[in-house]
């Protein structure tokens, strides 16, 4: 039933083609190769009554070889009845050809999207800035009306944020405590110093350790669900609902969202610290023969509660940092299942980064104070 | 490990026979019965408008009919194939003659208008860039689209656009036979209105078979040559839809006498 399509000189009439067989996207590839008559080598008349099939690519492929040859018009044309109309729907569209897409794979191409991304970050800083500010603001505004505060909200998101997070923040922390217990003692045996390492997961978790791997750990948990939540209300246009219907989105969704984290991340960091020394007495009794009570007497004698606080007081700083990007990220959706992807990655990559520049400027800064 | 994949040739279709029949089908979900035993026949190059309450099961004949649902009994022939066998060659026969608009337009969210169309094209076919590039814009011209939204994603369009979108994607394998789920559902009357032109015009050109799902009284009076209407778990009738008018069933009845009714008549 199904005829490949041919163009071929008619034989008997000089100047004539004929174009026979099933002109369908089915043999569209064949038909693309086809060799037709050129403008000017004496072809008047292009038949195409021969056609069994025609669909919309036939007609398109036919329209381009009859044009090509520089044929249009009832006479040099010569089409079935029943063809007509879709040819003529057809050169109706394709005398208004598309312009062309310029790819310019060139320098001009990558300076451009160089400065399109420097522009990208800067732009996103202040967006940062200006979410940050605006957030502060809703809070100040809401602050002295606490029947404004979202109370189940805000729990609910410390339940989630929180509560859920502490098997893997302890398991997670009693592990790297361990590590660095059995390395650090590896080194100081070399010295005769193996008690000394009471002093270095002293000082390391409470310092810093316990709130960064914290802040890593809710950086990817957290932010992340944080935007994928909003970012679907936004596509959704949850986010458009709420503010019509005279509600805040900051006020309903972003702040619960950012207490809820200011007030769990300080407490899973303690359990990271705590659990952290737990690894380090667990090593110390198994493998170097120092006893917890030796060990814990230790660390009254030689800690100081100055390392506990400046550990402590870069919690909330991180907790805003995770809470105001993944919402941020999160109301920038665009609608796509791929934006709140992208975003998504964004806002685990932005705030991982961040805690992690955030954190070494502070140690600077501790050190250099003294603290 | 396993044999060399061997391209699977579609089944050829035979295009004598009515491009859609259905004969008995039995459709439930647990104990709610949708359909019991429905009847229908769509011929070639006629446009058949399926009417019916809502919960009266026309989305779910629709996919019955696709093969997107399997049904509990019946059987369902699309160009001579049977829609509900399992064979790989009768589901690609089926799926190459077939386009669907769905509700929503069901555009992929992550790909431009241009890409969307393309999609098809990709899978089911070895042509050259330019060549599918240039199918594409023609697609998306035919389905009434201006240039500019080629490059748009359908987040970036409005509710008549992506309808049309849809439509070119649903067309990009020139089907013989198309679907269409409530097409006008959501335009304004004007945009409504030029829907209805466009699927006429196609109907004409292209020599379409469409099968039309609406609510909407003024595309029935437009563009069907036959309205088919479910009722009571069957297709109680199908007929010209001035023999529909006139036909006893309360339902019918009320659909066409109503107010709304009355106006669409007064207008066609």
């Amino acid at each position: 039933m199904a005829e490949t399509p041919h163009l071929r000189p008619d034989p008997e009439q000089p100047g004539c083609w004929r174009a026979v067989g099933d002109w369908t996207l089915a043999h569209a590839a064949h038909l693309e190769g086809l060799q037709g008559p050129h403008d000017g080598d004496g072809t008047t008349v292009l038949d195409a009554r021969g056609i069994t099939q025609m669909d919309a690519s036939g007609a398109m492929l036919l329209w381009r070889l009859a044009r090509a040859a520089g044929l249009s018009g009832g006479e040099a044309l010569r089409l079935r009845e029943d063809h007509a109309p879709l040819f003529a729907a057809v050169e109706g569209i394709c005398l208004n050809p598309p312009r062309a897409v310029v790819k310019d794979y060139g320098v001009r191409a990558m300076l451009s999207r160089i400065g399109a991304t420097v522009e990208d970050y800067a732009r996103e800083v202040i967006a940062l800035v200006a979410f940050g500010g605006e957030a502060l603001l809703t809070a100040l505004r809401i602050g002295w009306n606490p029947r404004r505060w979202r109370i189940t909200s805000t729990v609910s998101h410390m339940e989630s944020v929180g509560l859920d997070a502490v098997p893997l923040v302890l398991l997670l922390s009693f592990m790297v405590g361990a590590v660095v217990a059995f390395l650090g003692a590896e080194v100081l045996a070399e010295f005769g110093a193996e008690i000394y390492v009471v002093e270095l997961i002293g000082i390391s978790f409470l310092r810093e350790f316990g709130v960064l791997l914290t802040a890593v750990l809710l950086a990817g948990r957290t932010a992340s669900a944080f935007t994928a939540q909003i970012g679907a209300m936004q596509s959704g246009e949850e986010i458009d609902a709420i503010r019509t219907l005279g509600l805040d989105p900051m006020e309903l969704l972003v702040l619960p969202r950012v207490a809820a984290l200011l007030l769990m991340l300080p407490l899973l960091t303690f359990l990271a610290m705590m659990a952290g020394i737990a690894g380090g007495i667990t090593i110390g009794t198994t493998m170097l023969g120092i006893s917890p009570e030796m060990f814990i007497a230790r660390l009254h004698e030689t800690m100081e509660v100055r390392h506990f606080l400046t550990g402590m007081a870069k919690a909330p700083v991180f907790a805003l940092v995770i809470g105001l990007i993944g919402c941020l990220e999160g109301m920038q959706v665009q609608g796509t299942a791929q934006s709140v992807g992208e975003r998504t990655t964004s806002s685990v990559v932005q705030t991982i980064s961040l805690v992690i520049v955030i954190d070494a400027f502070a140690a600077l800064w501790f050190m250099e104070m003294g603290w | 490990m396993s044999a060399p994949k061997v391209p699977v040739k579609p089944r050829p279709c035979d295009f004598s026979t009515p491009a859609i029949e259905v004969r008995g089908l039995v459709n439930a979900f647990g104990s709610q019965v949708v359909h019991d035993g429905v009847d229908l026949t769509v011929n070639r190059g006629e446009i058949v408008g399926v009417v019916g309450g809502s919960g009266s099961g026309k989305s779910v004949l629709m996919r019955a009919i696709l093969g997107l649902r399997r049904p509990q009994a019946g059987t369902v022939r699309v160009f001579g194939i049977d829609a509900l066998a399992d064979d790989e060659s009768s589901r690609l026969a089926i799926e190459t003659q077939t386009g669907v608009l769905f509700q929503g337009g069901a555009l992929f969210s992550s790909l431009s208008v241009l890409e969307n169309i393309m999609v098809p094209l990709k899978e089911h076919h070895g042509l050259s860039d330019d060549l599918m590039h240039a199918l594409c814009w023609m697609k998306m011209r035919l389905a009434g689209l201006p240039s500019t939204a080629a490059d748009k994603l359908p987040a970036q369009l409005s509710g008549g656009m992506k309808k049309r979108a849809g439509l070119a994607r649903a067309l990009a394998l020139d089907p013989p036979l198309l679907f269409l789920d409530e097409p006008t559902a959501g335009l304004d009357p004007i945009g409504a209105a030029a829907f209805d032109d466009l699927i006429l015009n196609l109907k004409r050109s292209l020599g379409l078979t469409v099968f039309l799902i609406t609510h909407d009284l003024d595309t029935l009076y437009a563009i069907c040559d036959r309205v088919a209407v479910l009722a009571d778990r069957k297709v109680v009738a199908c007929a010209p839809i001035a023999e529909i008018e006139r036909f006893e069933h309360p339902w019918v009845q009320e659909y066409f006498h109503g107010p709304r009714g009355r106006a669409a008549r007064r207008e066609a």
